[in-house]
Formats: structure tokens, C-alpha cells, sequence
């Protein structure tokens, strides 16, 4: 029998306190102990994007990381970038550049795209598809994914000036 | 003149968007209910094989395991699409590996899984049937021994073995017609089984009451047929199956039919509480569907000048172990066989096997596909053959408005035409701006034409006034993706000349919802759509009589006005009426509280384009009794082949789709981009592969899928040639958006290299073979 855990993780801002055996994902952890369930399982097998999550602003695999090796970062799902009022520029973009359609691989999505662009607001098409290759949407043909990154890229730097 | 209208052709966004831009959006997985048990499933390790009997003791001891569940606890209740072949779990015999053979439910993921993997079969390995050769092979077992003894819908099936499906169709003198012909070609081409890959693999939960009644939810396309297929199964009647709908993560065809609800529903009958299956994509790949492998021979012969005068296809599908949708793909196949084109002598015919491996089913295309190729690639061939362009003979030959479908029925509207020209036009603008290929690379440019429907059988809608003067709308429309609930409230706002912000849509629920057959064939948009207009008129009307029982006035003096208003119509000028207004909230109100009751209107129909001519065009077993509203389109690719390494890159891509009057243009590009990328991905890399009854790609890891990386820019084209009948002229566009992309890759490798293979995916491994023959 595997050892059970216990440790801290930093959610979106919360500290939480997980005890959990100590093999246990933290895609597992998200959806299944704290109920955050925007992170989808999509293949386990870190191929498909659909769990990724951000550890420090950086785009990790959910399904890949082991939630106890966690402890001290910063993790942030989709469920930390809106607010009860309104989504945030990336997430608002996609809405209306129509970048998302079944929305299973959205939250992986998103969170990349952000991720892209907070560390290259000046990230362009070909950036942007760099960034998001790792991740698989089987509806859009990602035009409308790309065309959504670009237009939260006008936004963030219109913003900025 | 198109009308000009308030919300139809606007880019209104995805009205559940923001639920999944937040990550709120519930999918199954994501649902739990209190005391939730976790399933399992014990698939077959036989392709073949009888079952002599069960041992389930070492799983009972697992701890936390609260129910079993083999094929013994079950009477011999059967399930299917067209033929009822299927039972909920396998009795007395296995068909393909993975086959679900037993099934757990217990406290926790880890436990069931356990438990699954202790349950012992004992069986009696049978030889295998493997493809359609090996079904045609008279030596091999038969696969359905009880064939005779299943229920179908028809009663003109002629097969024998393991053939399961035999359809065909004839129109002119076909022999007489070659002699006409100044060329003639003829070639067979092969594809191969594609997964769907939605990426929400298979799930369900379902809670069951204390009256045994069960309320399922999980990814669909349908709940009403997810209700009566999962009644068949358990030999329920449908007062006791509820299924609803949650967010669905992608579709394709891929969730038409049941997948892992039957079983889940049958374990928490088995224990009384609620019970989640969730699939893993390895399991989700084994035991759900595939598009149909196929071999299609076809014959094409022409005039000098390019018109076509006769076309043979002769369509073999691999149907897999169950008949699912083979019926009605194997018929659809063949009635889409001479496409959107004149040819005055046709004969076909569609055979269907069973073989020893997982079902083929509904997938975008349904069938489509398979002939597609072999007819777009043959009319190049033609025109090489006769030293035109292949533009021009499509051209040259395409239906128009007027002119008859296979089968007899006439196509009311039809902008093919526009579809060929105006790709034609963006391809030539291109391909002087294109830069030009790497070196050892070569260049070449494809086209290909296509058609499909978007209407069959039934779908209902109602649509009511609350007492604020918004909407409540409920249709059976599944969100899978594609914009099916946006569409339909586009369209009900528009009939009503409202707001999108007043149209609240229920979330598709067999209890409360009206019928609708299912979101597929393209058809939510017309079928669905037209319901919904109509449903919301009659609402529409029963406003105005109320207005003008508050006016004292002539219903026909009143109209709506745009925002929840009703008022005099402008011709009436001499009345004390002009400038008088009653708001829905106050028609509405006066129907809650004082008079007629609440204002609710629906609409039901079935389908009621022409009949197919069944004597003249000499159709036999063709599973559908009518279908129409035709829509057209073209696809056009630029590859750049290494001549070194085969490997083909798509550089550009053009696609017109006449969609009838255009609802969202946004949802319209959406589907003809994500639909050229699947069929990017079926023109030249998956492919779902079997060795000896196994398949051994079942992850992403090996069954390769298109990147944004490969994907390249898809131009596309929306031509509006209104579908009378349709709701507001509009049509379908969510399926053909895959159908012509393989040919079209296929015509540009020819057109690049001098040929190009004959089947598909069309590996760099192939491409190298008819580069260097030897």
C-alpha cells in the first residue's frame, strides 16, 4: 500500500491542505479533493493538454505532476483567473472570437495562452502557435483559438500603453 | 433581396461560452452525487470466442466492491441502431477484444478496477474474422448465428454470412451508357477506421429512485434515443430511463449511440445508488466506435467535352462486430455516391460486413467520405484523360436548383455552382501570392466537390412566454460543440424579434423535453431550427391575439415590433391604434392571470421533403425513407510533397460551404475549419490500426492527431443560396465540413508528383511508393 501525505498546496491564492497517498496526481488532487474540476482528463498520458495548469505562470500537465511535490509554488487553474463579475482579457477573447466550441480542451487552452502571453505580451501568430502545439483541440481547426490569443495580446498591450 | 433580420447572420457568441471559458461548465466526470459509487468494466481478451462460464469470487472479496455484473444476470434483451444485435453485456459469446463482459461497482475507482481485473472468464477461442475479405470467406465462422432472429425495420435484406448489409440503386441504362462514353476510368480505392477522439472520453452517471427509475447523464447527441436505447437494453419502459444532457465534450457522431450509460445504468439498479463510469481513452478507443473502413470500386465515363454520362460504385463497408449505424451508413454511402453531379446513368450498391472488431458507427461524413474520394479523385483522372481541366468538368457537370437527386427527388435550391466559382477564384488569387515551395519539394493544388443533407425524421420544440415578457425555449437541439443552442435561439429570437438576451434554453431532459431524433446528420439547424421557428410563431400569434383583445382591434392590424412589442402594422394609418403598443410582459401577464391561460407554443413534424422515387431509381434496403434540404460545397488544398521523404504539408486550404442563409458566421467558420482539420487528419495520418483482433494504437501517445502545427489557414467561403422550407433558408454545414478535404489533399498530391495513393491515410510511406514504384 502506498504512504499517504500530507502537505500544503498553494491553490489560486488558497492554501489548502491535502492528505492524499503519495503517488496521487495533481490533476487527481484538483478535481477529486478540491473539486476543481476545470482541469480535464483528457488521455493521462500528458499528450492531450486538456489538464494543464500553471505552477509558477509556467503551463505544466496535470496528469504528469505529482500533487505532494507541490508544495511552495504557486498553482493556478482556470477556476483563479476570472472573477464572480467578469472573465479576464484571454478568457473573454476566446469567447468572442469564437475560439471555443465543446470547451473540454478550453481551460488548457486558456491557461497556456495566458501563460504565453504574460511572458511575451509581444507574441505573435507564430509564437502563439509555437506555445500552444502541445495542446489538442479537436473542433476549431485553431484558427479561431490563434485569433483569440492575438486579439488578448491587442488588449493587453493597448492596455498597457 | 435577402431580408435584412436583427440576429440571424449576426456573430452572436456562444451562449454557454462564458461557462467554459470559467471552467464551470459540468461535463460528466465532473458531477458527483452523494454516495456515488464508482464502475468498472471487464473487457474481452478474444477477438472470437464462446463464454463457458464466470468465476466472480476473488473480485466479491475485494474490498468495497458492492455489486457484479455478467452477462448471466441478464435476460437476452437486445439493443440497436437499425437492427437489435446488441445485449448489455456479452452473452454467451464475445466479438471483438474489449468487449464488455462483466462490470463492477464499487466504493471507490480503485477498488472496481481491481475487482474488474479479478473477474475470470473461461472461454472457447472461435477463428476470427478480421476484415472484409475474411467476412466474404464462406470457411470462417459466422459471427451472428441468430442473425434471422433479429428485429429490423426492412424487409427487402437479401444477405447471407457474415454479410450484414446490402443496399443498392440504378437509374438510366448503365450498360448501354459506356458506349456512349469517350473515356472511361475506373479504380478502387481502400480507407481506414478513424476514432472520433471528442475529448471528453465516454462517461456516464446515473441515479436510479426508489421506484427503479434511473436518470442518466452523460455525453450524447440525443437523449431521447440515449432513453430508448438504454430501455431496449434493460427491457425497461421508457417511463423508467430519464436522460439528460450535460455539457457534452465533442461529438462527431461519435455519442449518437449509448456508450457506457446501459451498463452504468444497470449497476445502480443492481445496488440502488448512483453509479460514474468513466472510460480511460485507451478503453474509450477499444469499446466505443470507428468510422467504417472501407473498399469502394468505382467507374466513371465522360463525353469529349467532359459531361458525365454513367458512373458505377460498388461500396464494401466493415461494419465491426455490432450493426450500430451500418445500415444507414451503407445506404447513405450509396445515395451520396454520384454527389452533387449530373449523371444520367448510375448503379450502386453498398455491402456491409460484421468482422471481429469494435462496431463501426456514426462519424461525421456517415459513409460520405468512402465515396467521396473515390469519385472526386476519379473525375481528375478523367480530365487527364481527356485534357481539361478538372475545375471545368466539375463545372460543367454540377446539379443545380431544379435538377434531381439520386433517387428521383428534386433539389429545391442548390448553390453548388457558386461554391465551385467562388473557390476557383480565391485558389487562382493564391496561387500567384503563395510563396513558393523548399527546395525538393513540389507543389501541387486539389479540389474536390461534395453534398450531404441536413434534414430526416423528427424534432420537436415549445417555446413559452414567462410572465416577464422573456422566453423559455426547450428543445432535444445537443450542445456538443457545434453551436446547436445558440443557433436555436438565434432563431427563436428572430421569430420573435427579441433579444438573445431573452431566450432561456433548458438544458435537453427526456422528462421534459420534446422529441427530437438526435443532433446529427447536420440536421439541428434545419430540422431542429424549423421547430423552433414555428413554435415560436405560434407564440408569436397567440401574442397578438391577446394584444388585440387589449385594443379592440383585428389581429391582422398588429405585427411585432423588435424588442417585446407589439404594434400596428405599418400600412395602418387611419386608425386611433397608430403609435398604441402592448408589451409581451403585459400580453403575457393577462394570459397567467386574467385570460386564456399561459402562452406556450410548440411544433412537431417529421421530415416532409419528396419521397424517394424507391420503383424508378430501383432502390432496394436503403434504410431511409426520405431526407433532402441538400447542402454543397467545395474544398480546395495547396501540399507541398517532399519528394525525399513523402511527406505531404498542407500550405493553404479554401472551403465554400452554401449554407443556405448564413444563422452565425462565426459557428459556420468554426465547423468548416475544425472540420477540415479531421479530415486532414483522416487524408493523411490516422488511423486506428489491428493486429490480429487487437488494436494497438489506443492512445494519443500512438493514434496521432492533428496539431495546430500542421493545421494550415482555411479560407473560408459562406455562399447563401436560401433552402426554402429552411428556417429563414438556412441548412446544415457541421458535416460536410470533413467530406471533401481528403480528395481534395489526394487531387493536390496528384497534381504535385503525377499521382497519388489509393488509399487512405496517405502516409509519407505511400506517397513514396507512387513517387518510386519499385
Amino acid at each position: 500500500m502506498s504512504d499517504t501525505l500530507t502537505y500544503d498546496l498553494n491553490v489560486n491564492g488558497e492554501i489548502e491542505t491535502i492528505t492524499a497517498p503519495a503517488e496521487e496526481t495533481l490533476l487527481t488532487v484538483l478535481r477529486e479533493r478540491l473539486h476543481l474540476t476545470g482541469a480535464k482528463r483528457g488521455c493521462d498520458q500528458g499528450v492531450c493538454g486538456t489538464c494543464t495548469v500553471l505552477i509558477d505562470g509556467e503551463p505544466v500537465r496535470g496528469c504528469l505532476t505529482i500533487a505532494a511535490l507541490c508544495e511552495g509554488v504557486e498553482i493556478t487553474t482556470i477556476e483563479g483567473l476570472a472573477t464572480p463579475e467578469a472573465l479576464d482579457i484571454v478568457q473573454q477573447s476566446f469567447v468572442d472570437t469564437g475560439g471555443i466550441q465543446c470547451g473540454f480542451c478550453s481551460s488548457g487552452m486558456i491557461l497556456t495562452v495566458s501563460s504565453i502571453l504574460k511572458s511575451n505580451p509581444e507574441a505573435g501568430e507564430a509564437e502563439i502557435r509555437e506555445g500552444i502545439s502541445g495542446n489538442i483541440c479537436r473542433c476549431t481547426g485553431y484558427e479561431k483559438i490563434i485569433d483569440a490569443a492575438v486579439l488578448a495580446a491587442q488588449q493587453i498591450n493597448g492596455a498597457a500603453r | 433581396m435577402t431580408e435584412v433580420l436583427d440576429t440571424i447572420g449576426q456573430r452572436v457568441t456562444r451562449l454557454e461560452g462564458k461557462d467554459k471559458a470559467s471552467g464551470r461548465a459540468q461535463y460528466t466526470d465532473d458531477m458527483t452525487l452523494p454516495g456515488m459509487l464508482y464502475g468498472a468494466i471487464t473487457g474481452s481478451p478474444h477477438a472470437h470466442a464462446r463464454i463457458l462460464s464466470y468465476d466472480i469470487s476473488a473480485a466479491l472479496e475485494v474490498p468495497g466492491v458492492k455489486a457484479i455484473i455478467t452477462g448471466d444476470d441478464y435476460d437476452w434483451f437486445r439493443s440497436g441502431g437499425h437492427v437489435k444485435d446488441e445485449t448489455l453485456l456479452a452473452k454467451g459469446k464475445v466479438r471483438y477484444i474489449g468487449e464488455p463482459v462483466a462490470a463492477v461497482a464499487a466504493r471507490t475507482q480503485k477498488a472496481a478496477e481491481e475487482a474488474a481485473r479479478l473477474i475470470q472468464v473461461e472461454y472457447e477461442e472461435l477463428e476470427a474474422v478480421l476484415s472484409i475479405d475474411d467476412a466474404m470467406n464462406p470457411d470462417l465462422p459466422i459471427i451472428h448465428e441468430e442473425f434471422s432472429t433479429y428485429q429490423m425495420k426492412v424487409t427487402d435484406l437479401e444477405v447471407s454470412g457474415n454479410e450484414c448489409w446490402a443496399t443498392s440503386a440504378e437509374e438510366g441504362d448503365i450498360d448501354a451508357a459506356w458506349a456512349e462514353c469517350d473515356a472511361v476510368v475506373e479504380e478502387t480505392f481502400e480507407t481506414q477506421a478513424q476514432h472520433h477522439l471528442y475529448l471528453e472520453p465516454a462517461s456516464a452517471l446515473v441515479d436510479v429512485d426508489a421506484n427503479g427509475k434511473v436518470t442518466i447523464w452523460g455525453p450524447n447527441q440525443g437523449v431521447h434515443f440515449i432513453q430508448t436505447r438504454v430501455a431496449d437494453y434493460l427491457g425497461l419502459p421508457l417511463t423508467k430511463v430519464r436522460a439528460i444532457s450535460p455539457t457534452v465534450g465533442g461529438g462527431f457522431g461519435g455519442r449518437a449511440g449509448p456508450h457506457v450509460q446501459p451498463i452504468t445504468a444497470a449497476l445502480a439498479l443492481k445496488t440502488g445508488k448512483p453509479v460514474k463510469i468513466t472510460l480511460s481513452r485507451a478503453m474509450d478507443f477499444e469499446t466505443c466506435r470507428s468510422r467504417h473502413p472501407s473498399r469502394v470500386r468505382m467507374k466513371i465515363g465522360a463525353k469529349k467535352d467532359g459531361t458525365f454520362v454513367a458512373q458505377e460504385a460498388e461500396l464494401l463497408f466493415d461494419g465491426g462486430s455490432f450493426m450500430d449505424e451500418t445500415p444507414a451508413v451503407a445506404s447513405f454511402g450509396l445515395m451520396m455516391a454520384r454527389g452533387p453531379y449530373r449523371i444520367p446513368n448510375f448503379r450502386g450498391s453498398a455491402r456491409a460486413f460484421y468482422t471481429n472488431k469494435l462496431r463501426a458507427g456514426s462519424f461525421r461524413g456517415f459513409g460520405n467520405p468512402q465515396t467521396t474520394i473515390a469519385r472526386e479523385c476519379l473525375i481528375d483522372r478523367l480530365a487527364q484523360a481527356l485534357d481539361l481541366s478538372p475545375m471545368a468538368v466539375r463545372q460543367k457537370n454540377a446539379m443545380v436548383a431544379g435538377d434531381k437527386w439520386l433517387g428521383g427527388q428534386e433539389v429545391p435550391a442548390c448553390g453548388f455552382a457558386q461554391c465551385l466559382e467562388e473557390v476557383k477564384k480565391a485558389a487562382d488569387l493564391d496561387k500567384a501570392q503563395l510563396p513558393p515551395p523548399a527546395p525538393g519539394k513540389k507543389r501541387g493544388f486539389g479540389f474536390s466537390g461534395f453534398a450531404h443533407i441536413s434534414s430526416f425524421l423528427a424534432s420537436g420544440a415549445s417555446v413559452q412566454l414567462r410572465e416577464d415578457g422573456t422566453i423559455t425555449m426547450n428543445t432535444g437541439g445537443i450542445e456538443i460543440g457545434q453551436g446547436a443552442s445558440t443557433i436555436l435561439a438565434q432563431i427563436c429570437a428572430e421569430a420573435l424579434k427579441l433579444p438573445i438576451e431573452d431566450i432561456n434554453i433548458t438544458e435537453p431532459d427526456t422528462d421534459t423535453t420534446p422529441y427530437n431524433y438526435k443532433s446529427v446528420g447536420s440536421r439541428t439547424t434545419y430540422t431542429t431550427g424549423r421547430a423552433v421557428k414555428a413554435a415560436a410563431e405560434d407564440v408569436a400569434d397567440q401574442i397578438i391575439e391577446h394584444a388585440a383583445a387589449m385594443l379592440d382591434c383585428d389581429p391582422a392590424q398588429l405585427t411585432l415590433i423588435s424588442g417585446g412589442q407589439v404594434g400596428v402594422k405599418a400600412d395602418v394609418t387611419d386608425s386611433p391604434l397608430v403609435n398604441r403598443t402592448i408589451t409581451f410582459k403585459e400580453a403575457s401577464l393577462r394570459a397567467h392571470y386574467g385570460v386564456g391561460g399561459p402562452i406556450i407554443g410548440t411544433h412537431t413534424f417529421v421530415f416532409d421533403g419528396p419521397p424517394f422515387d424507391r420503383e424508378g431509381s430501383k432502390m432496394k434496403a436503403v434504410v431511409f425513407g426520405n431526407m433532402g434540404a441538400y447542402i454543397y460545397g467545395v474544398q480546395g488544398a495547396a501540399v507541398d510533397v517532399d519528394e525525399v521523404t513523402g511527406q505531404v504539408e498542407v500550405v493553404k486550404a479554401w472551403a465554400a460551404a452554401d449554407v443556405g442563409r448564413a444563422i452565425n458566421p462565426t459557428n459556420i467558420e468554426g465547423q468548416i475549419q475544425g472540420g477540415f482539420a479531421q479530415g486532414m487528419g483522416y487524408a493523411l495520418f490516422e488511423e486506428m490500426v489491428w493486429d490480429n483482433g487487437r488494436l494497438v494504437n489506443p492512445t494519443l501517445m500512438e493514434y496521432k492527431v492533428p496539431g495546430v502545427k500542421e493545421v494550415p489557414k482555411v479560407q473560408t467561403i459562406i455562399v447563401e443560396d436560401p433552402e426554402p422550407g429552411g428556417p429563414f433558408g438556412a441548412k446544415g454545414v457541421g458535416e460536410p465540413a470533413m467530406v471533401g478535404v481528403a480528395p481534395a489533399i489526394a487531387n493536390a498530391i496528384d497534381d504535385a508528383i503525377g499521382d497519388r495513393p489509393n488509399s487512405l491515410p496517405m502516409t509519407p510511406e505511400k506517397v513514396l511508393d507512387v513517387l518510386d514504384p519499385s
